[in-house]
């Protein structure tokens, strides 16, 4: 056995699986036990209503859109606040983090007070024919707004570590700026954004709090996936819930499984010869 | 093409990088911008890849303002201090995204490009490493892909920041014969930047020596060895011994030991003298002036021997090199007392305690130079 600078391989991989076991697997257990509860037979027809299939739908495609945005602009917000300097930065920077410290509800109160019909952009899009709040842009929009930390946070610190001489050089040999960015920047970047995105996804999927103030709830329209499982919580139907929690878990893994392997992908280049 | 540059001058904020700095660079030279950090080498250097650009001053290339022209459109093939490598490509996809970049009328197709990649990794002893990242490769195998990257191209120029600074030495010296040789090969116009004045010497045709943003003393190497134009230039290239030289009626003189002849005719009461460590003669015969030094140490450096000898005359250790096989032929050994004097020396006028005036240096000889 090789020698190391710091010891204790073994104690403390028990001690990170016990803890990992016991905060996130044990809970997961639970809950697919309780799910077992409603049977075969229920779990086909609780999943085959067309108003969970709709709410499903709702949460992971929602979520989804909402993590591409939020990349795309957490992309942005992040270049900026490493590459430039200017006044207020640090105030921009610190305002990143606001999502993640505000609780939720107080969040889809706020989005609500500016979306619906009557607020302060509500006002002005609802002549041009977009609603926002009571529909899935609603929903959206809340999602949107509660994972736009993560990309810019899960950047930051690797933008900053970008070496500016990898531009020049890319400038030098002929390349165009679009061309700069994503044949060199963009590639590099990757497998940080996607981080992000997953991040970003996760939290998307399983937010309640902000979402149902805006979302108006109308089933088959714009209902998300928790809310119906906080319903059937309400109805004492726990078997039920936990059937609908086990399902959206199942699903959102999948997802994060997908981005992990693209991740993978994207970051081939890391990976050392043995 | 020929570049000529006449009276840059870059400042930042805190110094001023380039002062007043004219150069001109034939086709098909390679040129060492020879300094210490913090000289204007570097500056110059992305000045020419258009990396930066002057406050003041202009470069044409063959009679046209060269810093009109982009970075992109300038035809340069830059090696950076750290490769700059992507390392998110292959080996072959660096080499190769020079041309993969250009607009598809003047991109060769892509068995072309296959073929030149192909080409170049052999030309940087690479063949095998086409498929690895960067990752994967050591620092020389990294700074030859840098430079097939920058080949590829095909460009007019060639520049190169600190090309050898990060490698070991013994990589270093194997790579710069072989870069001697690509551009022996090649004829390409190369410009590059090193702090190494050893590196500087053997690889250019011509060396620019800089110090403090102005450009010292141009020349070749043999120049800029033998006849060093400033008081720094003789400093930074190689060792040398440095003392004073003061009029004594008619003559000039340092603790004893003259130069025969005075250029000056009598204008100054003090000079600067530089004396190289080989250009010391250590058994001078009682008839001829020289001074009496105390051999302290011998230091064997391989095929070189450096010699500690104090002279209490100048009140100085002097360095003398000599061939490690002539140590025990001549008998010498630390403590023992010798017969001291340059053969051959530069040296510097100056006004009192003031600033050396350079345009007055004398090159001096010993007149009959007696094997020592």
């Amino acid at each position: 056995m090789r020698r190391r600078v710091l010891p204790g391989f073994g104690i403390s991989f028990g001690y990170a699986l016990t803890y990992l076991g016991l905060i996130v697997l044990l809970p997961l257990a639970a809950l697919a036990w309780k799910a077992t509860g409603i049977g075969l037979h229920g779990l086909i027809h609780l999943l085959s209503g067309p108003r969970t299939l709709a709410a499903l739908r709702l949460s992971l495609l929602g979520a989804v859109m909402a993590a591409s945005i939020n990349a795309v602009v957490g992309l942005l917000v992040g270049w900026v606040l490493v590459r430039y300097r200017f006044p207020g930065r640090r105030l921009f920077d610190a305002l990143v983090d606001l999502p993640f410290a505000l609780p939720t509800a107080v969040a889809g109160i706020a989005l609500t007070t500016l979306y619906a019909p009557n607020g302060w952009l509500g006002r002005w899009l609802e002549p041009l024919g977009i609603k926002v709040a009571y529909t899935p842009v609603g929903v959206l929009v809340a999602m949107v707004f509660v994972g736009f930390p993560f990309v810019v946070r899960t950047l930051q610190p690797v933008l900053a570590s970008l070496e500016r001489d990898v531009e020049e050089a890319a400038e030098s040999l002929g390349a165009q700026r679009w061309q700069t960015f994503f044949r060199v920047i963009l590639p590099m970047l990757a497998p940080t954004l996607l981080t992000g995105f997953a991040l970003a996804l996760a939290r998307a999927v399983g937010e309640y709090g902000s979402v149902i103030f805006i979302a108006g709830n109308i089933p088959m329209k714009s209902e998300i996936a928790p809310l119906l499982i906080v319903q059937k919580l309400e109805q004492f139907d726990y078997a039920g819930a936990a059937a609908l929690g086990v399902a959206l878990l199942l699903l959102s893994f999948v997802l994060l499984v997908i981005v992990s392997l693209l991740q993978r992908w994207s970051n081939r280049w890391a990976e050392r010869a043995a | 093409m020929t570049l000529e540059l006449s009276h840059l001058n870059r400042r930042f904020a805190e110094y001023q990088a380039l002062d007043d700095v004219s150069l001109s660079i034939a086709p098909g030279e390679f040129l060492a911008l020879l300094g210490p950090s913090g000289s204007g080498k570097t500056t110059l250097l992305r000045i020419l890849a258009g990396l930066d650009y002057p406050d003041t001053g202009s470069v044409l290339k063959d009679g046209k303002d060269f810093l009109a022209t982009t970075a992109r459109e300038r035809n340069i093939g830059m090696v950076f201090q750290h490769y700059a490598l992507f390392r998110h490509l292959t080996v072959l996809e660096n080499i190769a995204f020079g041309l993969r970049v250009r607009p598809w009328r003047k991109r060769p197709s892509r068995a072309v490009i296959r073929e030149r990649v192909e080409r170049l990794l052999k030309r940087v002893q690479l063949d095998d490493l086409g498929r690895r990242y960067p990752a994967q490769l050591s620092g020389g195998q990294r700074q030859r892909v840098a430079l097939a990257r920058a080949l590829a191209v095909e460009p007019d120029m060639l520049l190169l920041d600190e090309p050898f600074g990060a490698l070991d030495a013994q990589v270093r010296v194997t790579l710069r014969r072989w870069l001697r040789e690509l551009h022996e090969e090649l004829e390409l116009t190369t410009v590059f930047v090193t702090h190494d004045q050893e590196e500087a010497l053997e690889l250019a045709d011509r060396v620019a020596v800089m110090n403090n943003g102005r450009v010292e003393q141009v020349g070749s190497p043999e120049v800029i060895y033998q006849q060093p134009a400033t008081p720094f230039v003789c400093e930074f290239i190689g060792k040398v011994n440095r003392f004073l030289v003061r009029r004594n009626g008619d003559r000039l003189s340092a603790g004893g030991w003259m130069p025969d002849g005075d250029p000056w005719q009598g204008r100054f009461t003090e000079a600067v003298a530089y004396v190289r460590p080989e250009q010391l003669r250590l058994a001078v015969p009682s008839s001829q002036p020289a001074w009496e030094a105390k051999l302290r140490h011998i230091y064997l450096a391989g095929s070189v021997a450096h010699l500690e000898l104090h002279v209490d005359a100048l009140d100085q250790t002097l360095e003398a090199d000599i061939a490690s096989e002539d140590l025990s032929r001549r008998g010498l050994h630390a403590g023992m007392e010798l017969r001291v004097a340059p053969r051959s020396a530069v040296l510097f006028p100056r006004e009192g305690q003031g600033a050396t005036l350079n345009q007055e240096r004398w090159i001096w000889h010993a007149r009959s130079p007696v094997p020592a």
